[in-house]
């Protein structure tokens, strides 16, 4: 059983994928000879050829598109856009294109595409490296949003996104692509999209991640454990469409909820999650909804990176915070 | 200083405004009867355009983009078409989507605010009509793709007016069917107007068919109200295409005798002599008179022609008037494949309410 990084499972997911279905073909920057600039790709071309795992002219929008195309002559494309700050030019597709094509067609056309792209700060990369489109994407109508947070489930997740019969946005957090490693058995299995992974049960509250930010929550749910806080740690995975169930009947065991993100505070997927406790959980709780998120500013350059991302002393404090409500 | 590349644009005409031929025709065009079904095919998306318009202007039709002065461009690619190839298609485009199998009901339908006109019962690969600018040029290159890739020999034709020549989309659309020598062709429809913006301010190029030069696949410049220059340029570009050649990039110079939509007003921004102008090009006279040269048409011919395309555009306007309107459900149908379990409560809800009280918004 091999130990693995999260950007190797994301490379093991395709390989398996292209393997069992030849349909499956991987388009965008550099993701031939060189790779992908993270070396998701590694290897494809060597194996299945260039005709399906294609470097595309330099332009994401085109990408985008002609994965549509491709979708709906029966495809299954997988693009990559290089870098989630690049994925605005795409958003024209997906939302007048890609998220209807099936609705407007009654049927009769659909878009199983996955676009993949590396998300989230950490990194000390440039400047449109380090963007938080989730809860863009997550707007959007007619798509899947899924961001996986270990090797296991990027494999996983992956396979289910490249199986599903509609558009998904695949977020991968950069920041975890080699962060660590993990025992991921390359079995061809795919994990459920629309459900949410309870990584720890506990009691006291319940602690509501995705992507990255689900390693420092899972982080502060150990510190606080051997303090004798039970903390239930929720990875939502699928950001659209989300299970709201799991996540709403978890809080009604703990009566508290800390929402943890490192997108921007308004607007963000924090705050639909914590909508959705207002509407249906009100009676459940035992203290206000926290979110822990970055504050509304635009992501800053690497000097000041660390100062932007939600780190564990906020997690903890917020968790304090609810727990001082009896 | 030596010249590292020079190219030329070529420009194709047949049949000059009175229908006279000024050059030698193509074989198709050789014996004048072939011409009779593009000619009929003209008159019909006419009469349907015509109809389109009066259902729009009595209440019965949402916005519509009529195709007057377009019939040349339609007819000529249409019957270029095989059944298996691909066609992507602007809001202007119905003439070509009748050719290829799409129902006067159906496209009716459509512009009556109805998906199910999407849901042909013809050409069941052909996309819909795309509204947003140019985005369908980027769909082409992935269809292109999959056909060679697949080793098959069918053709993408992707439409776009002048206007769309202006976006990234299609310069990054040409580029990489140009670079991948995919087996697509781009047709601009210039009728020289993108809503109240002329051509003469959308770009500095004198062609747009140069635009191709760019991308290093070949362009060429035909007269769009000669079908039998539209028909040829066509025909010549999907036989390179189909054998492996690539792409081509066609620009048809033609005029839009219609306001852009049913919503747009263009007496606001043009002056009507060269509307009038125009319309001593248009596209159905010369190929009408050129027919009655030959021989081959006359008055008789003409008013039969015309009573079938009345009678046939009546039935259609009639069953599309006569199909129910949508249920509801079809909001939350065809979503995604399958109904979505975490937002069947939210579904339920709107049915429930729709149900009990309908709805209080006007129209």
């Amino acid at each position: 059983m091999a130990q693995i990084t999260l950007v190797e499972a994301v490379n093991l997911a395709l390989a398996r994928a292209m393997n069992d279905d030849p349909e499956v073909v991987v388009l965008g920057e550099d993701v031939g000879r060189d790779g992908g600039v993270f070396r998701a790709t590694l290897g494809l071309l060597d194996t299945f050829g260039p005709e399906r795992v294609v470097d595309t002219p330099l332009a994401e929008n085109l990408i985008a598109g002609m994965s549509i195309g491709m979708a709906a002559e029966g495809l299954k494309p997988v693009c990559e856009i290089q870098f989630s700050g690049f994925s605005y030019t795409t958003i024209d597709q997906i939302v007048n294109h890609a998220a209807r094509m099936r609705h407007r067609t009654r049927g009769r056309l659909s878009c199983p595409m996955v676009l993949r792209t590396p998300c989230g700060a950490g990194i000390h990369p440039p400047e449109h490296h380090s963007e938080s489109p989730d809860a863009m994407f997550a707007h959007i109508p007619g798509i899947r949003v899924v961001y996986p947070s270990s090797p296991r489930r990027a494999y996983g997740l992956l396979l289910a996104a490249i199986r599903d019969p509609d558009p998904v946005v695949f977020l991968e957090p950069t920041r975890l692509y080699r962060l660590f490693k993990e025992e991921v058995v390359d079995d061809g299995v795919a994990l459920p999209l629309d459900t949410c992974f309870t990584l720890r049960e506990g009691t006291d509250v319940t602690l509501v991640t995705w992507g990255a930010m689900v390693y420092e929550t899972l982080q502060v749910a150990d510190e606080l454990s051997a303090q004798g806080v039970s903390c239930e740690v929720i990875d939502v995975a699928t950001l659209k469409i989300m299970d709201f169930d799991t996540i709403l009947a978890s809080v009604a065991r703990t009566g508290r909820c800390v929402i943890v993100t490192e997108a921007p505070h308004h607007c963000s997927v924090a705050s639909e999650i914590a909508a959705t406790l207002a509407d249906q959980g009100l009676l459940t709780l035992l203290a206000p909804v926290v979110r822990v998120t970055a504050a509304d500013i635009i992501v800053p350059l690497p000097r000041l990176e660390r100062h932007y991302l939600p780190d564990r002393a906020q997690i903890l404090a917020a968790i304090r915070k609810t727990l001082e409500f009896a | 200083m030596t010249t590292a590349a020079t190219f030329r644009i070529e420009y194709q005409q047949f049949l000059d405004e009175r229908g006279h031929a000024l050059a030698p025709l193509p074989a198709f065009a050789t014996d004048p009867a072939a011409l009779i079904p593009f000619y009929e095919a003209m008159v019909l998306m006419r009469t349907y355009d015509a109809k389109a318009i009066a259902l729009q202007r009595t209440g019965q039709l949402g916005t519509y983009a009529s195709l007057l002065g377009k019939e040349a461009v339609d007819a000529g690619i249409g019957y270029a078409m095989r059944p298996e190839d691909v066609f992507l298609c602007t809001y202007r485009d119905n003439g070509v989507q009748m050719l290829r199998g799409v129902t006067m009901r159906e496209l009716l339908l459509y512009w009556g605010g109805d998906e199910r006109g999407s849901d042909f019962a013809g050409p069941r690969r052909d996309f819909p009509v795309s509204i947003t600018i140019a985005s369908q040029c980027l769909h082409a290159v992935g269809v292109a793709y999959a056909m060679k890739l697949r080793k098959q020999a069918r053709v993408a034709v992707c439409m776009v007016g002048d206007g769309a020549t202006s976006k990234g989309d299609f310069y990054e659309s040409i580029n990489a069917a140009g670079a991948w020598k995919l087996p697509v062709v781009f047709f601009v429809t210039n009728n020289q107007w993108a809503i109240s913006v002329p051509r003469s301010t959308q770009s500095a190029a004198e062609t747009l068919a140069q635009k191709a030069i760019a991308a290093g696949i070949p362009g060429v410049q035909v007269d769009g109200n000669d079908v039998i220059a539209v028909h040829h340029a066509v025909q010549e570009a999907m036989m390179l295409a189909r054998k492996g050649d690539g792409p081509t990039l066609i620009e048809a110079v033609t005029y839009r005798l219609a306001d852009h939509t049913t919503a747009d007003d263009a007496s606001r921004y043009r002056p009507p002599e060269e509307v009038a102008e125009a319309w001593k090009r248009e596209p159905l006279l010369r190929l009408r008179n050129f027919l009655s040269n030959a021989g081959v048409w006359d008055k008789t011919h003409e008013e039969e022609l015309l009573r079938s395309c009345n009678s046939e555009v009546q039935a259609a306007a009639q069953a599309y008037i006569d199909t129910p309107p949508p249920p509801p459900e079809q909001m939350f149908d065809q979503l995604y494949a399958a109904p979505a379990a975490a937002q069947a409560a939210q579904h339920a809800a709107l049915l429930e309410h729709v149900k009990n009280h309908g709805t209080n918004h006007a129209g």
